[in-house]
């Protein structure tokens, strides 16, 4: 047994946080919640040339993802998608991250190159598309069976980057390859988003601390800042093994468990952040609404804390 | 990155398992903070031993069975979904006996090891002293030079298992000029020996848990400081990361808890009431087990523990008191009648406070980990 993770893992996420760093990931966002995709994807190509949007496609369509036993993993595919939360990028990528568990057809090779963006339905846990509109490809999980569908009324998230829409059922498509393991992943990822988003507000929140003097000194230094923090952190390094965990057991309860977890976690750090700024957290000039928003939306996403604790229930209380 | 046992560990994995189910008392033992359950406890804990069950981490010639760390958690998982008994003499097994191999002579691990595994000698820790709870660097107990040894005089309180223990470790200070981290000595003492004075303090459960030792020129030989003269708090803090982190709160503990309690609730007829906080318990405790899977990881590669061990008692002492109330709340009126539950809440309640209170770990946390800026305690 080694849960840990191995040097090249580090090395991959650290490469991807580099890039990241390196990208105006707020300007980009905010220019997406405006209507103008163009900074976004330019982003989304840059990552996809990384390889990030063909983590969990098969070989044999052109990806990256593990076959008989080499190649990519869910654990991969998991510390990417926390590197996205914790820049925060828009765009609908847990969407074609869980396609090829739904078809397996050419269409994978184009969106594991990142020249297809794809948007997906699934009710009742994700009723709302996103980024239908400028989707290149357009799925519906009605059921066993897989639809297109067409972009219906739009509808405001609370997260301006993230543009809902509602789908109108396409024609059928044919049987859907394995829903239940589109859902789990679509669920992990967005944990691993949410994971990815705490820690960034967490050393954003570090880092505002010990800058910002209030009485005479850094509000770091007093311990109702630090003990917040503190209790922040432990959140977030308890909901961690949790997330590795599912990704490497595929256990329906261990990646309910990390979702609930990662949002807990995820939902703490961006209250805490936003208590630790003050006013200054409160204005859209600056970045941490950005994050805030994105966790609020996402913790909703694939999946209700409360749908994914009934999970863990009928799994552990048969 | 895998979670597979080898052979060699799910073979004692097996072992450890069908020795348990054939071993572990039918009834519960009495509870080791009565003269009763204590004399119980170390029967127990010497039919453990005969078969190398006591201290598996231990190597071979002190009782144990070179068990790998890994070994010694799935060993602990087993023990307590087992139902086996609390272990009487955790304070020296899992306190006392880390610091003695990091630190003692071979002489000083050949003479208490094996009595400690055969529970011949139970420990009590004699860390807190009224003027000194978590702030251990306040301690005002002291230790004079005297021929061939050490003269200890003072107050030590709160005192877990010294009611009917043998022997007991702690800080004393040994430089009267020396300030808060300095000049204190660890030192082994002799519970019988003459100026000792043991006063049992019942706790929250009316058993006397704890105690108050006056020592009042009390000899202890060269032989029993561990470390050097002086250099006491450096020795102590391997015993404090062992307290909050692994050792004394395996997550055995929490998932057997967490299993009883979702079928309490299971037989309860589910009630939605109480139904996210027993997934949310459940979650807490399959959270602890991988995180400490990931932890043994990091040791078995040559890591140490630091302030992750704060991290860790955090969230296990948050989790033993919610997981508690979760089943109190679920049984309803009689959960005010004396049971496993309501002893193992009152038992949760110290959690928060002992090893260091919560708010001495948070601090650790933001310092240490985080990285915050040191200010006012």
């Amino acid at each position: 047994m080694k849960f840990a993770l191995s040097p090249e893992q580090e090395a991959f996420a650290a490469s991807l946080d580099s890039l990241l760093s390196t990208q105006d990931c707020d300007a980009a966002t905010r220019a997406w919640a405006s209507g103008d995709h163009g900074p976004g994807l330019k982003i989304w190509r840059r990552l996809a040339d990384q390889g990030v949007a063909a983590l969990t496609t098969p070989a044999h369509r052109g990806g990256l993802a593990e076959e008989d036993g080499t190649g990519a993993t869910t654990v991969d595919a998991v510390l990417a998608f926390e590197v996205l939360g914790r820049f925060c990028p828009p765009g609908p990528w847990t969407d074609s991250a869980v396609l090829p568990c739904l078809l397996d057809d050419e269409i994978l090779a184009s969106t594991a190159a990142g020249e297809t963006l794809v948007s997906l339905a699934f009710p009742p846990h994700v009723p709302f598309a996103l980024d239908a509109d400028i989707a290149d490809a357009r799925f519906l999980v009605d059921g066993a069976r897989l639809r297109g569908f067409a972009p219906g009324t739009p509808l405001a998230s609370l997260d301006p980057s993230r543009h809902l829409f509602e789908p109108v059922p396409g024609d059928e498509l044919g049987p859907a390859l394995d829903p239940a393991r589109a859902f789990d992943l679509g669920a992990l990822l967005t944990a691993a988003q949410l994971l990815g988003a705490g820690r960034g507000l967490l050393e954003m929140s570090v880092a505002h601390a010990g800058q910002r003097r209030q009485y005479g000194r850094e509000i770091g230094r007093f311990q109702a800042v630090k003990h917040l923090l503190a209790e922040v952190a432990t959140a977030l390094e308890l909901a961690r093994p949790l997330l590795h965990g599912a990704a490497v057991t595929a256990d329906p309860a261990d990646v309910s468990a990390a979702k609930v977890a990662c949002g807990d976690a995820a939902h703490l750090a961006a209250r805490t952040a936003l208590q630790v700024h003050g006013a200054i957290g409160y204005t859209a000039e600056h970045p941490l609404g950005l994050r805030l928003t994105r966790v609020r939306a996402l913790t909703t996403a694939w999946g209700t804390p409360a749908v994914h604790r009934h999970r863990v229930l009928a799994a552990i209380a048969p | 990155m895998d979670l597979d046992l080898d052979e060699a560990a799910r073979q004692f994995r097996g072992e450890a398992r069908e020795w348990l189910a054939a071993h572990v008392p039918r009834s519960p033992l009495p509870s080791f903070d009565t003269a009763e359950g204590f004399a119980a406890h170390r029967e127990w804990e010497a039919a453990l031993a005969d078969a190398h069950w006591s201290v598996v981490s231990w190597p071979r010639e002190y009782g144990g069975r070179d068990a790998s760390l890994l070994e010694w958690v799935l060993f602990e998982e087993e023990y307590y979904a087992a139902g086996a008994p609390g272990r009487v003499n955790q304070n020296g097994i899992f306190m006392l006996a880390p610091t003695l191999f990091s630190h003692g002579t071979p002489e000083q691990l050949a003479r208490i090891l094996p009595k400690m595994a055969r529970a011949e000698e139970v420990w009590a820790q004699a860390w807190s002293e009224p003027e000194a709870g978590s702030d251990i660097a306040a301690l005002r107990s002291t230790a004079t030079p005297a021929d061939g040894g050490w003269l200890l005089n003072g107050q030590k309180t709160w005192s877990s298992r010294a009611a009917f223990a043998d022997r007991a470790f702690g800080l004393f200070r040994s430089d009267p000029e020396s300030a808060r981290h300095h000049g204190l000595t660890y030192l082994m003492a002799d519970l019988r020996a003459p100026g000792v004075t043991v006063r049992p303090i019942p706790q929250l459960d009316g058993e006397p848990g704890f105690a108050e030792i006056f020592f009042d020129d009390v000899f202890v030989p060269d032989a029993d400081v561990i470390g050097t003269p002086g250099n006491g708090w450096r020795v102590a803090m391997t015993t404090a990361n062992n307290e909050r982190g692994l050792s004394l709160r395996s997550p055995g503990r929490f998932l057997a808890a967490a299993d009883r309690l979702v079928s309490l609730w299971s037989s309860a007829g589910r009630p939605e009431s109480t139904a996210a906080r027993v997934a949310d318990a459940w979650i807490g405790a399959r959270a602890y087990q991988l995180y400490t899977f990931g932890t043994v990881t990091r040791l078995a590669s040559g890591a140490e523990l630091g302030p992750e061990s704060s991290v860790n008692k955090l969230f296990w002492s948050h989790l033993d008191v919610a997981l508690h109330e979760t089943a109190l709340d679920l049984l309803g009126p009689s959960a005010e009648l004396r049971g496993p539950w309501t002893d193992g809440w009152l038992f949760s309640l110290a959690g928060p406070i002992y090893g260091g209170t919560d708010q001495i770990q948070r601090t650790i946390v933001a310092e240490r980990l985080l990285g915050l800026p040191k200010g006012d305690r």
